[in-house]
Formats: structure tokens, C-alpha cells, sequence
């Protein structure tokens, strides 16, 4: 964290750009983010300076307070973050886009266009995004009048009309895949154009698995909330739960023991190696290569056994609680994970070395699916899409939360953008993992896993931002005088990996898809919302 | 390419073995036993995702782990509704999932099973009915059998699909 040394120039450049910061917000009260509240007018202006200055965009979510709604933008610099917030009127709900200076950013605008109503003007594309037919146009789910229980139609018809973009030419045709996949995978519309083998171009459908979340956290106490979260996206039910409570955690000044954050860490990091493991050997099976499969979902079902023995859930979920973790780990269970990281390491120490020099499988991986690093820039991608081009990020390390501050965390960076850098990456993150386990097990502090949770009897908001084992998660929540939610929003890294698998996929053909996707692997759900 | 070879020879074969868990091995022989009897020794699902959290999938893929090896009970995995005699669905069902599934429903060939698996599934689980989710699938499509578990583990899924097999027997006859 470089504590804001750019918050400076940056407030002066603004100036430059006569963008008004209004006096009423704090801008102490969203810590460790910089709060800056501006004008409507000015919402363009202030993405325009952030975007010279170099910043990532890490996301856009409105709510409806009162009489407005309040649209706020998240910024990341340097391991620091800005929230920008800004008022705007549910009788004339228009805005500057950010998407011109931050292409992607699009979807979660239009995401925030389909929920609150609110119209993004010079957005390059207007069309729904999360609104399929469910509820009609010109009504919005998270808007005050708007029930949880909405009023949907008796049977709620396909959407059959989504105005996809067409390509025109000689020999183009179209390949429709989905909602319903042929495999065991989550549900979403690919629409390809391709000419002979090629892909011309890709575009995605997405919002199949939207389930309202957003609007069903209203009203939960801390503890529904931490469920709901764990069930964003199943496969980062702790990340996701971790930032929720972090958002609460801070918005109630807890501070949680050292001994839950330690225990978090570990539970963190193992699903981290889970979804490593089974996407290098999903990845390696999508070129045929069926031996790297077995063997990795042998010793992934290894692991999520170790998760039921020690934490008495395979996937993890609802071992993060509000304030700790659910239970203190026993010297037993203590010493069945130090020997699982031992096992492991020795089984990916023989097992890794042929997977990187296999030159059958190498051929296939490398220089498919490229993701220019000017494309990941510009899409702010994080997490091992990102690190494998060329976005040196990682909040452990940059943005370092507790108890990660205590610890060494490596990040790996490479250039190529190909499959074989993400799985490269993701090689290297499992090792780093096991790494940060050996050394958080060697020093477990000791004391409660649980703080006193006192709750002060006023409305509260936090942030929570944590490395999920696909990126940067930030995830923000309101809470109101009487403890219940108001505002939970969560931002999946997959909102930023999805459109870059739109860009990556280009002049690969039509049957690589499966290895381009999986290498990306974004989570529909935690998209879709 | 030797030490591929060696490995694999090191490894050897994972499944489990009586002695190691018995549960396993007995349920998937009896599942092998209904399965032969009534679909001919192979019993074809279609996983449906109707809006689940992905939890579940995690785990209906891990059935085709080396540990459980569904495929040797007769149990498989089939991409088109059309060749499939059950339909495995996860999730609450999202509204904008509900035609979907009621399409794939319909291109199921008679008669089908239809197994709701996981707590979204069975009633609908943490999200319940609101304006995004029709709730449990039931509210939907006919369901044979539910597996509850937020995800259920392999072997509740392998149980669910053995009482979706005796549910089947008893009423439709061999
Ligand atoms: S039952 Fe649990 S794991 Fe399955 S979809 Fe629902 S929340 Fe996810």
C-alpha cells in the first residue's frame, strides 16, 4: 500500500478538469478506500482523469437511498482504492458513461441500467444486460418500490430477442451454444460467427443464473448475509464470504482475532490449490490429454477429503463467519493439514514436471487463446487471467489485508497471454500456496476465533476487498440502524475475465473454445448475480 | 513419456476397494443391479444447471473422479436431453432458466426421471422464491426424488440416484 502518495495530483487534476468535489461526504468513511463525492455532470470527467492517471477500474454499483439513488465507482492505484459517488435523481437518471474510458466496465454498467434504471449516456451499447424476460422494461428490481418478490409473469418466456451484433460476408455463419451446455457446467449463450474453422467473433449472453441476490440480502442480519455470500459463486464460497464480512467487519470497527484471521487464510488458500487443480487437469483434457485429468481430480478429491476430515465441509462453505470462523483448528486436525501440504507438494513435484515439458500438450496450449496485455489493461482483468498478462496484481500482496501484512506473498507475472501462461500461473500459485500454508500452520497464534460483535445502533457501510482465487473481489455492504443489510453488492472478478475471453478467442478456431474457456474459467454465477 | 509411464504404474488404480469403502462400492453395486435390470446396463443423465451456484456441479464432477468412477456402475453423463433417461437439475430455478428447463424437459424421451439434487433444488435452499427465482424445481418440471446437502457429497448423490432407480421400478415396472 503506498498510502495515496497519487491522491495529490490526482485532486488537483481533477481541478484541472473543473470537476466539483461536493463537501458532504467524508472522505475517512469508507476506510481503507478515499471517498469523493461529485457532481453528475462531472461523472465522466473524474473517469476521464483516473483513466490518464492510470487507474483500474474495479467496478460500478448504484443504490436507491431515500429520495436518490447513489451510483458509486471503485478505483484501484497503486494498491490503493478511490470510491467515487455521485447523486442521481430516480426522476431523471442519467449519467456519463465510464465506458469510454474504461471499455470494461460496460456490462456492469448496463447491469446497474437493467437494476436501478439508470441510463449511462455515450455508452457504446444500450441494450439489457442482466434483464432477460423476467420483469419488464421500465421496471427495476432494486429500486424501493420494487418488491423481492417482484410480480413475474406465470411462466417467465426464453429471450428470444436479444439483438445480438450480426457479421456480414461470404461464407460467415453463426454457431448458437446454450443456455443448456453439453457438459456439467453453469448456464450462459455463447453466439460465434466463424468462417470455415475460424472464429470471426464471439459474444456472450449471460444473466441465465441470475437469482435477485442482490435484492434477497436486503434485510438478512450479518449472519444470512455471510451465508448468501458463501452461495455467489460456489466454487469461491470463502472469498466471497471472507469479503462480506471483511465489509461488515469494518463497517463495526471488529477486529477479528488473530488466530480466525490465520484460519481464514488457510481455508482461503486451500480452495485457491481446490480450483487449481481441477481446472489444470480440465484444461489439459480439453486437448485430450486425459492422464493430467485423472491424476489432478485424484488429488483434488484428496484435498476436499482433507476440507471434510479437518473443517467438515468439502467446498468450505459457511466456515467464515461474522467476526472469526466457525470453530478453532485442533492440534490433530493441525497436524493432518501440515501432512496434506507435504503429500501434495510431493505429488505435484513429480507430477508438474511432466505436464511442463509433455511436448504434445505444450503445442496445444501455447499461443492458443493470446490475451494481448493491452487488452487485459484495458479490461482491468485480475487474478491468474490477468498475472498471465502482464497485470502484475494481487491484493495479498499489493492492498495486503490481515494476516497476509504478516506474510510474503509472490505473485507470479508473464507476458504471453496464451493457455499455457494461465496454466503456468496457476502452477505457481498452487506452489506459492502451499508455501503461505507451511507458514501459516508454523505459526498459528493462539486465542479465540470469534470477536465480540457490538453493534452500534446507527446505519454503517464498509468495504471488503480480497483475493479470490479467480482475482480481486470487492464486495460493499450498508447496514442500517437496526443491523439488517441494505445495500450488499459483491463484484465477481469474472465481470472483467469474461469480456476478455470475448477478446482472446479471436482467430482461434471454433473447437479450441472448450480449452480457451476453461483456461479463463469466470464464474456465470458470480456474474449473473 | 517414461515417466508418464511410471507414474501411472505408481499410482495404479485409485478406485476404491471394498475394504476401503464399503459404502461406496455397495450402493454402486446395487445401483449396477437396478441399472442392468431395467435400462440394460446403462443408465444416461443430462445434468441440467437451472441457476445453481456452480457448488453443486463441483461435486456431480466429482463423481467421475478416479475415487468414485460412476461409469462402472452404468452410470453416465450425456450432452443432449434427447439420449438421456433422467434428468439430474441443480439450483433454484432462475426465471430466465425456466424455459430452458422446460425444454429440456420436453426433449427428454419418456419415461424420464427427474432428480432434484442439492437444497436450492429440493426447495429452493438460500434463495428461495422471488421476482429471479421460480424456487425449487418442482415448481417447474415433475420431480421423481430429491438429494438435500448444500452441496450433497458423492455418495448422497450416488443414493439419490439409486432411490430415483427404485422409485422408477416400483412404479412403472420392469
Ligand atoms: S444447494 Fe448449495 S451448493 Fe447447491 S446450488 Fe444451492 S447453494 Fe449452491
Amino acid at each position: 500500500m503506498s498510502g495515496f502518495r497519487w491522491l495529490h495530483d490526482y485532486l488537483a487534476a481533477l481541478e484541472g478538469e473543473h470537476v466539483v468535489l461536493r463537501e458532504e461526504a467524508d472522505p475517512h468513511t469508507l476506510p481503507p478506500a478515499h471517498r469523493l463525492m461529485v457532481d453528475g455532470e462531472d461523472w465522466g470527467s473524474a473517469a476521464k482523469v483516473s483513466a490518464a492517471f492510470g487507474h483500474r477500474h474495479a467496478g460500478v454499483w448504484g443504490e436507491h437511498i431515500g429520495d436518490w439513488i447513489i451510483v458509486r465507482a471503485c478505483l484501484a492505484f497503486e494498491g490503493d482504492y478511490l470510491v467515487l459517488e455521485t447523486p442521481v435523481s430516480p426522476q431523471r437518471p442519467v449519467l456519463p458513461s465510464h465506458s469510454p474510458y474504461y471499455s470494461g466496465i460496460d456490462r456492469l454498467e448496463r447491469h446497474l441500467q437493467d437494476m436501478l434504471g439508470v441510463a449511462f449516456l455515450d455508452h457504446p451499447d444500450s441494450r439489457r444486460w442482466t434483464r432477460h424476460q423476467a420483469w419488464p422494461e421500465g421496471s427495476y428490481p432494486l429500486r424501493h418500490e420494487s418488491p423481492a418478490s417482484g410480480t413475474p409473469p406465470k411462466r417467465t418466456p426464453a429471450d428470444s430477442d436479444y439483438p445480438f451484433v450480426e457479421v456480414l460476408g461470404s461464407g460467415v455463419y453463426q454457431i448458437p451454444v446454450g443456455p443448456v451446455h453439453a457438459g456439467i457446467i453453469e448456464p450462459g449463450h455463447f453466439r460465434f460467427h466463424a468462417v470455415g474453422e475460424d472464429v470471426l467473433r464471439l459474444e456472450q449472453r449471460l444473466g441465465y443464473v441470475h437469482k435477485g441476490i442482490e435484492k434477497i440480502a436486503e434485510g438478512r442480519d450479518p449472519e444470512g448475509l455471510a451465508r448468501l455470500a458463501g452461495r455467489i459463486s460456489g466454487d469461491t464460497t470463502v472469498a466471497h464470504t471472507w469479503a462480506a464480512c471483511m465489509a461488515m467487519e469494518r463497517a463495526y470497527d471488529v477486529s477479528v482475532p488473530p488466530l480466525a484471521l490465520a484460519i481464514r487464510a488457510i481455508l482461503a488458500e486451500r480452495e485457491r490449490i481446490a480450483n487449481h487443480l481441477g481446472d489444470i487437469g480440465a484444461i489439459c483434457n480439453d486437448v485430450g490429454f486425459a492422464f493430467a485429468h485423472m491424476q489432478c481430480a485424484r488429488l483434488r478429491e484428496q484435498w476436499q477429503r482433507g476440507n471434510q476430515s479437518v473443517f467438515g465441509h468439502r467446498l468450505l462453505m459457511d466456515r467464515i463467519v461474522p467476526g472469526g470462523v466457525f470453530r478453532t483448528l485442533t492440534y490433530q486436525c493441525a497436524e493432518l493439514l501440515k501432512t496434506q501440504n507435504q503429500d501434495l507438494s510431493k505429488e505435484l513435484d513429480s507430477l508438474l514436471p511432466i505436464l511442463e515439458d509433455q511436448p504434445s500438450l505444450q503445442d496445444r496450449l501455447a499461443n492458443t487463446g493470446v490475451l494481448a496485455a493491452e487488452d487485459a489493461r484495458r479490461l482491468g482483468v485480475t487474478g491468474y487471467v490477468g498475472k498471465a498478462s502482464g497485470m502484475d496484481y494481487d491484493v495479498r500482496r499489493d492492498h495486503a489485508y490481515a494476516p497476509y501484512d504478516r506474510l510474503t506473498v509472490e505473485s507470479p507475472c508473464l507476458s504471453a497471454g496464451d493457455v499455457a501462461a494461465r496454466v503456468q500461473v496457476r502452477a505457481s500459485e498452487i506452489r506459492h500456496s502451499l508455501g503461505l500454508l507451511n507458514c501459516l500452520m508454523e505459526n498459528l497464534p493462539k486465542g479465540p476465533v470469534q470477536a465480540e460483535w457490538t453493534q452500534p445502533a446507527k446505519a454503517i457501510e464498509g468495504i471488503g476487498v480480497v483475493e479470490g482465487w479467480r482475482g480481486e473481489i470487492v464486495t460493499y455492504v450498508r447496514l442500517g440502524e437496526d443491523g439488517r443489510v441494505q445495500r450488499f453488492f459483491a463484484r465477481d472478478p469474472s465481470w472483467f475475465s469474461w469480456p476478455a475471453l470475448e477478446q482472446l478467442i479471436h482467430g482461434n478456431i471454433v473447437a479450441d473454445f472448450p480449452v480457451c474457456n476453461k483456461s479463463v474459467n469466470a464464474s456465470y454465477s458470480g456474474h449473473d448475480l | 513419456m517414461l515417466r508418464i509411464l511410471n507414474k501411472i504404474r505408481r499410482i495404479g488404480i485409485v478406485t476404491e476397494t471394498p475394504p476401503r469403502d464399503r459404502e461406496i462400492e455397495a450402493l454402486g453395486k446395487t445401483v449396477r443391479r437396478h441399472i442392468d435390470r431395467r435400462f440394460r446396463g446403462s443408465l444416461a443423465i443430462r445434468q441440467v444447471d437451472a441457476g445453481s451456484c456452480n457448488g453443486c456441479e463441483l461435486e456431480i464432477h466429482a463423481l467421475n473422479n478416479p475415487y468414485y468412477d460412476i461409469e462402472r456402475f452404468g452410470v453416465h453423463f450425456v450432452a443432449s436431453p434427447r439420449h438421456a433417461d433422467a434428468l439430474l437439475v441443480t439450483g433454484p430455478v432462475s426465471r430466465h432458466m425456466e424455459t430452458a428447463l422446460r425444454r429440456t424437459w420436453r426433449a427428454t424421451p419418456a419415461p424420464k426421471i427427474v432428480i432434484a439434487a442439492g437444497s436450492c433444488a429440493c426447495d429452493g435452499g438460500e434463495f428461495g422464491v422471488s421476482y429471479a427465482s421460480c424456487g425449487a424445481v418442482e415448481n417447474v418440471i415433475p420431480v421423481d426424488v430429491k438429494i438435500p446437502g448444500c452441496p450433497p457429497a458423492p455418495a448422497d448423490l450416488l443414493k439419490g440416484i439409486l432411490s430415483a432407480l427404485r422409485a422408477s421400478t416400483s412404479t412403472q415396472g420392469k
